[in-house]
């Protein structure tokens, strides 16, 4: 499979289409890799500011008793934590990914819809400040759970409407994003670039696109519903006026857990890319893979009262969204064992992307099984709002989504940067992070089977040893990502000084387009369509 | 970027907005399809908001089902609400007459509502009233206190494995929603 490198790769500052200059260039720029870079910085800046609130929320939990922060300002912490880590760090920066890499993956000059692009960035910046300026407002910021169950969320102070405004700007920006994926990948797709030889991460966010275009306005309306009901005396949700709270739960959960594989199919979709990269093999089961993607997408559609075993639904209700909710455990069986597969007798090589990628399918696996058991609705009664289930979804959000993420910048920021990061640090990062999330998240398994309940600031002392545990390794996890901004700060700079070559990763041009271009690719890339498709990783 | 291409995504984004509009739809359809699905199944302890006419069944004397009331004021509803028994025991088919007690302990005019709750939920539908102040607003004078009866029945045909069936109410201050 021979490269084809695009015609104009002159350095960009001389060439007339070039970066505007000074700081104004990132406020009016519609280029795809500088919006992707913004959308990357920015999520990096608040997986730092959600991870504070977390470390919050450990020091409180270090011991049994109040020891820095009132309770209110407890549940605020994990409300914010939640909202600022799903919409302000994992979306972002898997929307950063998709603009940097989606247009170079598919052979498109830029995403199909430039200037939208530009807005829905800006949009999410406002949005996210928004409701950051909720901390600082009279009766705080949201306390309720991300999930922002009425009554409870009614209860919030001057924040609540700063808060629903404030969703319905990200919500606004997510759709704004998706249709430009959408968009870009149906009609921007280079001559031969054919659906089904499309690389798995472009796969998996096209079908992630269509989730948000989908759930994202059911989310509004339900959030608008809360403000109505608030301020405008309606009844969606008030049981005085005929309302039911449950009702909410129904409607966020349609938009909840579709929301959820969200943030894990471009997951998936990074860690197909880059396992077989350093397996050196192609992709097993690429088709299947697609599929596995598109079935585990519909599902998502028809499970959500999984979410909800314990309002009082009847037997038969119970029974559909179990039996529902563990078909999806096949389709996400058979992309771990394709990655596997496409593992096994490979010449493996482990730098850091593809250490993360492996303890992704490890450690997303576990977090797959936690998820399996409080599928039994019965069992789930036991499960429902302890430490458990927060240990099931940090196991698939943190080594799973996060670790990705990692494994991603690791994987791409040579490409980006033209520059080498320093392995040794990496691989550092890499032992220091794989070891404390589990230092971290598996005790509050046996919190959780224990009885110790969520989102609750105090706890009896029979909690007390795994908790100091769980916050010992929640505060090495939380010191190991000052690591990771040093290496992107001193990639960015020049990393270990080393030449990068085009293809960075051995064979790497095999698999993906963006591996022919130089490093770092020009301002504006496939300018001229390639000629040649990389099918590898088919 | 040439001119079918732009042609092209106008197209498909013009497409992709209008899903997101009917989404935006859908959220609110939810409410009502909702409603009715617990209409027509009688899940989550929903009980007819309405009077249904006494007809007579056949009273079976043989069974015995324990009838439990609960009362519970909305948070800090300025009532006292209780009912004059806390349990009894009734045979499906004889009608009952129970009871509650309301008062209202501010001085000015105050206009509540109760929001019955039957559980277990799939006994609501066998669980029927003719009779009951949950079934329109309530309005109290200034201080005054007032009995209310709530006549039922529990239908024959309630499955055997029920013994107890819990009727909670919890009342609602409604006052500044209903002045307006």
């Amino acid at each position: 499979m021979s490269a084809v490198v695009a015609e104009h790769d002159d350095h960009h500052d001389h060439h007339e289409h070039g970066p505007a200059k000074g700081l104004l260039r990132w406020v009016i720029t519609t280029n795809h890799k500088d919006i992707g870079t913004l959308y990357l910085l920015f999520a990096l800046a608040m997986f730092f500011v959600g991870g504070t609130m977390a470390m919050i929320i450990r020091a409180e939990l270090f011991e049994p008793g109040m020891q820095f922060v009132n309770p209110q300002f407890f549940n605020s912490m994990t409300t914010m934590h939640a909202l600022v880590m799903v919409f302000g760090a994992v979306m972002p920066a898997f929307v950063g990914l998709a603009n940097w890499m989606i247009p170079m993956m598919i052979g498109a000059p830029d995403m199909a819809l430039p200037r939208m692009n530009n807005m829905s960035f800006w949009l999410l910046v406002a949005g996210v400040l928004l409701l950051a300026s909720t901390l600082f407002m009279e009766g705080g910021a949201p306390a309720s759970g991300w999930t922002l169950y009425p009554p409870l969320v009614l209860q919030t102070g001057k924040a609540l409407p700063f808060a629903i405004f404030s969703v319905h700007l990200l919500g606004i920006s997510s759709i704004m994003g998706a249709i430009n994926i959408i968009a870009t990948i149906f009609n921007m797709r280079a001559p031969g670039m054919t659906l089904m030889k499309m690389p798995m991460f472009v796969w998996t966010w096209l079908i992630t696109a269509f989730l948000l275009i989908a759930i994202m306005p059911v989310f509004a309306g339900a959030v608008t519903m809360l403000l109505t009901d608030k301020f405008f005396n309606t009844s969606f949700f008030d049981a005085a006026g005929g309302g039911d709270p449950v009702l909410y739960q129904h409607i966020f959960w349609f938009f909840g857990h579709p929301e959820v594989y969200v943030m894990i199919l471009p997951t998936f979709g990074v860690a197909s890319t880059i396992i077989p990269v350093f397996a050196r093999k192609p992709l097993f089961g690429y088709s299947s893979m697609v599929y596995a993607t598109a079935s585990i997408a519909f599902l998502s559609f028809i499970v959500w009262a999984h979410h909800m075993f314990t309002v009082g639904m009847p037997i038969a209700g119970e029974l559909y969204f179990m039996y529902a909710t563990m078909l999806i455990a096949i389709p996400t069986g058979v992309k771990v064992f394709n990655w596997t597969a496409t593992m096994w007798k490979g010449s493996m090589t482990f730098e850091t992307p593809m250490l993360f990628s492996i303890a992704f399918v490890v450690l997303f696996t576990m977090g797959g099984f936690t998820g399996l058991m409080m599928s039994v609705a019965p069992v789930d009664f036991q499960y429902h709002d302890t430490y458990f289930i927060v240990a099931h979804f940090h196991y698939t959000l943190v080594p799973a989504s996060v670790f990705i993420l990692m494994a991603a910048g690791y994987f791409w920021l040579p490409k980006w940067t033209g520059h080498m990061y320093d392995e040794r640090i990496g691989r550092l990062h890499f032992w220091l992070s794989v070891v404390s999330v589990n230092i971290l998240f598996f005790p509050q398994h046996f919190l959780g089977l224990a009885g110790m309940p969520r989102r609750i600031p105090d706890y009896a002392v029979q909690f007390a040893d795994w908790n100091m545990i769980s916050s010992i390794g929640g505060f090495i996890f939380g010191a190991s990502q000052l690591l990771f901004l040093y290496i992107v700060i001193d990639t960015i700079k020049g990393g270990t000084g080393e030449k990068v070559t085009d293809e960075v990763w051995e064979d790497a041009a095999k698999h993906s387009l963006e591996w022919t271009l130089p490093s770092p690719p020009p301002y504006h890339s496939f300018t001229t369509p390639p000629t040649v498709i990389p099918t590898e990783h088919i | 970027m040439n001119e079918g291409v732009t042609q092209k995504n106008t197209k498909l984004v013009r497409i992709l907005v209008f899903v997101v509009l009917g989404m935006f739809g859908f959220g609110y359809a939810l409410v009502p399809l909702y409603d009715v699905l617990c209409e027509v199944t009688g899940l989550n302890g929903k009980v007819e908001s309405s009077a249904i006419k006494e007809v007579s069944y056949e009273v079976d004397k043989n069974r015995e089902i324990t009838v439990e009331f609960m009362t519970a004021l909305n948070e800090a509803t300025p009532m006292v609400f209780h009912s004059e028994i806390k349990k009894l025991k009734v045979h499906p088919g004889e009608y009952y007459t129970v009871n509650f007690y309301a008062e209202n302990k501010t001085d000015k005019v105050m206009v509540a509502r109760a929001i019955p709750s039957i559980s277990p939920g799939a006994a609501a539908e066998f669980f029927k009233k003719t009779e009951c102040f949950c079934f329109s607003e309530q309005t109290f004078r200034a201080r005054e206190g007032r009995t209310m009866p709530v006549r039922f029945v529990v239908n024959p045909e309630l499955p055997e494995q029920y013994k107890t069936i819990t009727l909670a109410y919890t009342f609602f201050d409604n006052t500044e929603t209903s002045v307006k």
